[in-house]
């Protein structure tokens, strides 16, 4: 890491402690009321004594979160490999897509609810439903953007559709993949919450939902910073695979595994 | 020497057998993509036969359907009209297994140099039921062999981006000639790389030619590669193209490059421009 590396970190960590040093005085300095607006350093006292409590619904979220990724992933992956094979399925296929992820998720929330009832089933689907676009982007565009004499040189030698897939699309696929994986993940993260928030007696979301409606305000914040700093680890994890997997994609490591 | 095209509805089997057998024929062949108002005449009729081992390089105007012959020959293409033929049968890439090369290397960057020349052999039979017990050992020393013999020794184990630009178009015909394929097509296939070592690369086209004993289909634009390394060269007059000339080229072989500056390889040059002059400013009528 060079020096500019560890200037630039330092910096970020300051603006980070600042951004905390600024709240607590500005609550402070203008009385603000614990139902409003509660002090950063009330808010992790409440995290520290509420830890304990807070530890299986901090489990139930990962958990919906992870399924509902996984199961996104598997499906985004088959999805966008079968329209990034085929032009003609990608410009089919395309509009429906969109219009499937413009759709605002915790709209489709109730519509889960009343087909599984509450619990953990909404919060994975969506989580699933919110997570599975990117990856079927990005795989797509990967395999559609094969260089064409490649394809060509492979067909004259009789490859075959799927042997054409296999060595070379989804191989060059892995940098767009995990890209969007970072992405995906932290989509699903806010899926699982959001689902729980409407409709779930357990989870993140469900505890902020009670508190708030409990007056508890340092408690909601605590459930905030509790998803903030989950939300950032998932997405450091996947991006440090992500540098691992696709080293070849930013030219850097020789250690490429094949 | 010039052996015009018949414009007569000729289409009966050509009976003449030549010495050698025969590698591809072309039989009237055309090949027109898109259809109806949008139908853009890539090739027309075109009557072509090569013998095995010879070597062909097409010359002609930007865009008069050189790379559709290549494509013909590979089986990528199925002619609109008349018939193709190659190694005694009507084509479909996958009896085929041509080795094709482009200008573009295409090298995979997430594998090393001599997986990316062992690619052919994942994929043709009867390397690819073996790939995996062999992939180690003899198909490596065959991969390495061929970079040898390019003049790469030791960069099988390199990444495509630590090679320059020859380097990689080297591999690259390493590639196409792994699976040890009847025939070669190649697309200008040095048209992005530097005089110097484009003539390089000439010199070891012409060995791997002089050695591997496949039949080449080269395209290009540059008529001093064409007159260096083919054994016969067609030119092509502009969109739609057909062929215009067909004269064959004795020079005597190995040729060096010091040879492209004697008089006979000069006036052959100036022989192939002039027809290459007169079929662009004389664009063919039906390409509106």
């Amino acid at each position: 890491m060079s020096a500019s590396d560890i200037r630039q970190k330092a910096w970020s960590a300051a603006l980070i402690v600042l951004f905390f040093v600024a709240w607590e005085l500005f609550c402070v300095m203008t009385g603000m009321s614990d139902l409003v607006l509660p002090r950063p350093s009330e808010v992790f006292v409440t995290l520290y004594q509420k830890f304990p409590l807070l530890w299986p619904h901090i489990l139930q979220t990962l958990a919906t979160t992870m399924i509902g990724f996984v199961l996104g992933v598997g499906l985004g992956v088959v999805l966008g490999a079968v329209i990034g094979v085929s032009k003609t399925a990608y410009d089919t296929a395309y509009p429906l897509l969109v219009g499937f992820s413009s759709i605002p998720k915790v709209a489709v929330v109730p519509i889960f609810v009343l087909w599984f009832g509450s619990g953990s089933v909404p919060a994975v689907l969506t989580a699933l439903s919110i997570c599975f676009f990117p990856i079927v982007v990005n795989i797509a565009t990967g395999l559609a953007t094969t260089e064409p004499e490649l394809e060509d040189v492979l067909k004259a030698l009789g490859a075959s559709k799927l042997d054409i897939l296999w060595n070379v699309g989804l191989p060059r696929t892995m940098p767009f993949f995990f890209a969007s994986l970072k992405v995906a993940i932290s989509y699903a993260f806010v899926g699982a919450v959001l689902s729980e928030t409407v409709a779930s007696n357990r989870g993140i979301g469900n505890v902020m939902m009670t508190a708030s409606s409990n007056f508890n305000v340092p408690l909601v914040f605590a459930g905030l910073f509790v998803l903030a700093g989950l939300g950032v680890a998932l997405y450091v994890i996947f991006s440090l695979i992500e540098g691992r997997v696709t080293g070849w994609a930013t030219r850097k490591n020789d250690l490429i595994a094949t | 020497m010039m052996r015009m095209q018949p414009d007569s509805e000729f289409s009966g089997a050509p009976v003449s057998a030549p010495a050698a057998p025969i590698a591809i024929e072309l039989s009237d062949a055309s090949v027109t993509f898109g259809r109806g108002d949008r139908a853009v005449p890539a090739l027309s009729k075109t009557t072509l036969r090569i013998a095995d081992g010879e070597f062909v390089a097409l010359v002609g105007p930007s865009g008069c359907g050189k790379s559709t012959i290549l494509r013909l020959a590979s089986g990528l293409v199925q002619p609109t009209t008349g018939v193709v033929i190659v190694g005694g049968r009507e084509v479909a890439a996958r009896a085929l297994r041509v080795g094709m090369a482009f200008q573009n290397p295409t090298m995979l960057p997430w594998m090393t140099i001599e997986r990316n020349i062992m690619l052919p052999l994942k994929i043709v039979e009867p390397f690819r039921s073996q790939f995996r017990k062999l992939r180690k050992t003899e198909f490596r020393d065959k991969a390495n062999a061929l970079l040898e013999q390019v003049g790469l020794k030791g960069f099988g184990s390199r990444f495509p981006w630590q090679l320059s630009g020859g380097m990689l178009q080297r591999a690259n015909l390493c590639r196409a000639l792994i699976h040890e394929p009847r025939m070669l097509l190649l697309d200008e296939p040095f048209g992005a790389l530097d005089q110097f070592t484009r003539e390089e690369l000439w010199s070891i086209l012409q060995e791997l030619w002089m050695t591997h004993k496949a039949t080449v289909l080269l395209v290009t634009h540059d008529l001093r590669e064409a007159a260096f390394l083919a054994s016969r060269i067609c030119v092509m007059s502009a969109r739609p193209g057909r062929i215009v000339d067909d004269s064959p080229v004795t020079f005597s072989r190995p040729r060096t490059v010091a040879m492209t500056f004697e008089p006979d390889f000069v006036a052959l040059n100036q022989k192939l421009r002039t027809f290459i002059v007169d079929a662009r400013s004389a664009p063919a009528e039906g390409a509106t």
